[in-house]
C-alpha cells in the first residue's frame, strides 16, 4: 500500500445524504478485477441510460477534472460491504473522502486502500461543499485552480484550504493513522503475533473444542 | 463514564473480551475469529492471498457458499444470464477446491443464501465470532454470536490469521415492550426501528434488541431483525440465545454433539446482558402501537406504516433532508399526499436472506392460497433445504397457481448480480432489504415490506394493507 503522508489535491463537492456503495459501484460491475474499476465509479450518476455523460454530475464537470479529493454529506458509503466501492475510488484516482459520517464498513474499507477517510462536522463540510461548487461557476477567466485545491497532512490531521482561514483538525485512530503513513501491510503485521494467536486458539480448542469441527 | 464492573457487563462485551487476542486500551484490538463464510465475491482475497504465497490458516473454520451470482432458473452454473457470470461460479468453485476450507456449491442439498443455510447447518452458533464478506452478516446476531460484515481485505486477513483487527462499538440498546398485533411482523418491527433512528442512527453502535417482546418472536423475525440492522447503519444486531435457538440448533451438522452439546450449552446460558450494565444509547419500542410497514423513498429509513401517505419535503425544515426526500420522491415517480395503498406496482419479488425462510413463505402463501397474482414476479426460497420443506407443504403449488414463478435458491433479485433484475422504470413490491437506487436493476424502483404485504399487493396490484386479507382468512 502506497504511504499517505500530505496530499495536495483537488477538491469536488458531492451533494447527497446516503450515497450508498450501490451508488458508487453498480452491482453489476462487480466482475471487474482490481485495476479495472475506474469507469465504473459513480456509472449511473455519470452516464444515462443511454450512456452518454450528465453534464450535471460533479465529476463530468470541467473545474473538476482531476479532482482526487472528495467533499461528502452524512452517511457516505452506507450499503453493501462492496470493496471494489473502494477500488473504484483507488481506481479513478480518488485519495481522500470527507464527510460528516461513513458507513462503517466502507470506512475500513478505505484504511485497507490507502484511500483516507476524514471526518468533519457536517455544517463545516456543508459550507465548503457550497464554496467549491460556486468557485467551480466564476467565469473561466477568473478561477483560480487552487481555490479548489485542499492539502491534508495525516501527521499533523489536518485539512487547509482557502476556504477556512485556519486549518481544520480531524480526529483518526493512532493505529490506522500509522498503518496508513507507513502504508502497513495489515496481514504481514498480524503474522507477526502468530505466538499470541497460537495460544489463543489452543485455549479456544480446550473450551470450545466444537468450533471447529 | 464509569466502567461496567466485571458482574456487570452487556452480551457483546462478554463475547468480545472472550475473543481478544491483542487488546489495545484505544483503537482496534486483535480479535480471533470463530467462523468465517464467504461467497463467489471473495475472487479478490483469493488472488491478495495467492500475490502474498498466503494459503488458509484454518481450513475448517471457513465455509463457502455459492449463493450472489448463482442462477436461479436451475442449478447448472452454465445456465448462468452471462458466460462471465458461469465463469464467477466455476472461478469459486476453484478457489474452494484450492483452499481446503467447507465448500457449498450450487447444486448442493445444503446450499442456500449465506444468511439462510449458516444457521440452518448450525454454522451459526451463541457466544461465536462470526464473519462474512457481505454486510448482512449481523443477521446470525439473532443467535446470540457476534456476527459482522467485512470487505474483501478484512476477508483475506481472516483466511490468512484466523483474526482481525476491530475497533470496539458503542452499544445501542433497543427494548421491545407490548404486545404485537396480528399481521406485524419482524419486518415490520425493524423497519419502523430504522425510519425511528434513520439510516445512519446505528453507525458505530453495536444494536441489541431485548425487553419482554424479544422472547414472543419467532426465530425467523428475529434473524430478519438483526438482518437489517446494517440498514441503520450497525454493522452487529444482537439478541440474547434463548430455549428456542438452542432447540433449533440441536443435531445441527456443525453444531456441537454429545458431551460437546452439554458443555456448549452451559456456556450459552451465561449469554446475556448483566441487568445493570451501561448502554451508551437506549431506545424503547412500543410493539402495540406498530403497523404494517412499507417503504416510500430510496433508503430504508423511508418508511411509513401502510395507513399513511407520501411525506410532503416542502413540511421539512432541514435543507439537506427535503432535498434528499424530493431525489427520493423524484426517482421514485411519486407525488405527496398520496395515499401508499395506492401505489400501482409491476412486479414482486418474495426471496433473499432477509425474508426467504420457511415461516416467511408460508406467510406469503397463506395470503396468495387460491388467489392470482395480477403482476408477474418470483418466489425464491432461501435455501435448498427451505425449498424441499415448502414443496413438502405444497407451498410452491400455491404460488406457482397464482402465476409466479418458484425458482431455485440463491440472492436473486435483492441484489441482482445473477442478473435477476427488472426492467427499467418497474415498480416491484420487495421483501429484500434494500431499495437503493437501482438496486434492483437500473430505474426499477424498489418499495420495501414483508412477505404477507408483498403477497397482498399481487393479488391486489398495488400496495395494500393486509391486516383485512388476513382478518378474512381466519374467520
Amino acid at each position: 500500500m502506497t504511504p499517505f503522508i500530505t496530499l495536495d489535491g483537488l477538491a469536488a463537492p458531492l451533494e447527497g445524504r446516503n450515497v450508498d456503495t450501490d451508488q458508487i459501484i453498480p452491482a453489476r460491475f462487480l466482475k471487474k478485477r482490481r485495476g479495472e474499476y475506474a469507469d465504473y465509479l459513480f456509472y449511473d450518476l455519470r452516464f444515462d441510460a443511454k450512456q452518454h455523460t450528465r453534464s450535471d454530475f460533479v465529476l463530468n464537470q470541467d473545474a473538476f477534472q482531476g479532482a482526487n479529493i472528495l467533499v461528502c454529506d452524512e452517511n457516505f458509503g452506507c450499503g453493501s460491504s462492496r470493496e471494489a466501492a473502494v477500488y473504484a475510488m483507488v481506481d479513478f484516482g480518488i485519495k481522500a473522502i470527507l464527510a460528516p459520517s461513513f458507513g462503517d464498513i466502507f470506512y475500513n474499507n478505505c484504511l485497507k486502500n490507502g484511500v483516507l477517510p476524514i471526518v468533519l462536522p457536517n455544517e463545516t463540510l456543508k459550507e465548503l461543499r457550497h464554496s467549491l461548487a460556486q468557485t467551480a461557476q466564476t467565469p473561466a477567466s477568473s478561477p483560480q485552480p487552487c481555490d479548489l485545491g485542499i492539502r491534508i497532512d495525516l501527521k499533523d490531521c489536518t485539512v487547509s484550504c482557502a476556504y477556512f482561514s485556519e486549518p481544520l483538525s480531524f480526529a483518526i485512530d493512532a493505529f490506522w493513522q500509522e498503518c496508513l503513513m507507513k502504508g502497513v501491510d495489515e496481514v504481514a503485521l498480524t503474522l507477526g503475533y502468530s505466538d499470541q494467536i497460537n495460544q489463543y486458539e489452543q485455549k479456544a480448542r480446550e473450551n470450545q473444542p466444537w468450533l471447529a469441527p | 463514564m464509569v466502567s461496567p464492573t466485571p458482574s456487570s457487563l452487556s452480551l457483546f462485551e462478554k463475547i468480545w473480551r472472550k475473543h481478544l487476542i491483542v487488546e489495545r486500551t484505544a483503537g482496534p484490538s486483535l480479535l480471533y475469529i470463530d467462523r468465517h463464510i464467504i461467497h463467489e465475491g471473495s475472487f479478490h482475497a483469493f488472488s491478495a492471498l495467492r500475490e502474498r504465497g498466503l494459503s488458509l490458516r484454518n481450513p475448517s473454520q471457513i465455509f463457502g457458499v455459492a449463493d450472489h451470482y448463482v442462477p436461479t432458473v436451475s442449478r447448472h452454473p452454465k445456465d448462468a444470464s452471462t458466460p462471465e457470470i458461469t465463469e464467477m461460479i466455476t472461478r469459486f468453485e476453484t478457489n474452494m477446491q484450492w483452499s481446503g476450507a467447507n465448500y457449498f456449491p450450487i447444486h448442493d442439498a445444503r446450499q442456500g443464501i449465506i444468511h439462510v443455510m449458516g444457521p440452518e447447518q448450525g454454522i451459526t452458533l451463541p457466544g461465536m465470532t462470526l464473519t462474512c464478506s457481505d454486510s448482512h452478516t449481523s443477521t446470525h446476531g439473532a443467535f446470540g454470536a457476534l456476527a459482522f460484515g467485512i470487505g474483501q481485505s478484512e476477508s483475506t486477513h481472516v483466511l490468512a490469521t484466523q483474526s482481525l483487527w476491530q475497533a470496539k462499538p458503542l452499544n445501542l440498546r433497543v427494548s421491545l415492550n407490548g404486545v404485537r398485533n396480528p399481521g406485524v411482523t419482524g419486518k415490520d418491527i425493524i423497519l419502523a426501528i430504522i425510519a425511528q433512528i434513520g439510516s445512519s442512527g446505528a453507525t458505530g453502535h453495536a444494536v441489541e434488541f431485548t425487553g419482554p417482546g424479544l422472547n414472543t418472536l419467532s426465530l425467523e423475525d428475529r434473524l430478519t431483525m438483526c438482518n437489517m440492522t446494517i440498514e441503520a447503519g450497525a454493522r452487529f444486531g444482537i439478541m440474547a440465545p434463548d430455549d428456542l435457538v438452542f432447540e433449533y440448533l440441536h443435531g445441527r451438522p456443525f453444531a456441537p454433539k454429545n458431551g460437546d452439546w452439554d458443555r456448549a450449552l452451559v456456556q450459552w446460558r451465561q449469554l446475556y446482558s448483566d441487568p445493570d450494565c451501561l448502554w451508551d444509547k437506549e431506545i424503547a419500542i412500543d410493539l402495540g402501537a406498530l403497523a404494517p410497514m412499507v417503504t416510500w423513498g430510496t433508503s430504508p429509513e423511508a418508511a411509513l406504516p401502510i395507513t399513511g401517505m407520501i411525506p410532503d419535503p416542502a413540511q421539512v425544515s432541514n435543507a439537506a433532508l427535503r432535498q434528499s426526500m424530493c431525489d427520493a420522491l423524484d426517482y421514485m415517480g411519486l407525488t405527496p399526499g398520496t395515499p401508499l395503498n395506492t401505489i400501482s406496482i409491476d412486479r414482486i419479488f418474495i426471496g433473499s436472506c432477509t425474508n426467504a425462510r420457511l415461516a416467511d413463505l408460508r406467510s406469503a402463501a397463506q395470503v396468495l392460497k387460491g388467489c392470482r397474482s395480477k403482476v408477474p414476479g418470483i418466489v425464491v426460497p432461501g435455501s435448498m433445504q427451505v425449498k424441499k420443506a415448502a414443496e413438502q407443504e405444497g407451498l410452491d403449488q400455491i404460488f406457482k397457481a397464482a402465476g409466479l414463478e418458484w425458482r431455485e435458491p440463491g440472492c436473486s433479485m435483492c441484489v441482482g448480480v445473477n442478473g435477476d433484475t427488472a426492467p427499467p422504470g418497474e415498480r416491484i413490491a420487495s421483501t429484500s432489504n434494500r431499495n437503493f437506487v437501482g438496486r434492483q436493476g437500473p430505474g426499477v424502483k424498489t418499495h420495501l415490506m414483508s412477505p404477507a404485504m408483498v403477497a397482498a399487493a399481487a393479488i391486489s396490484g398495488h400496495l395494500t394493507d393486509v391486516r383485512p386479507l388476513l382478518a378474512r382468512i381466519s374467520t
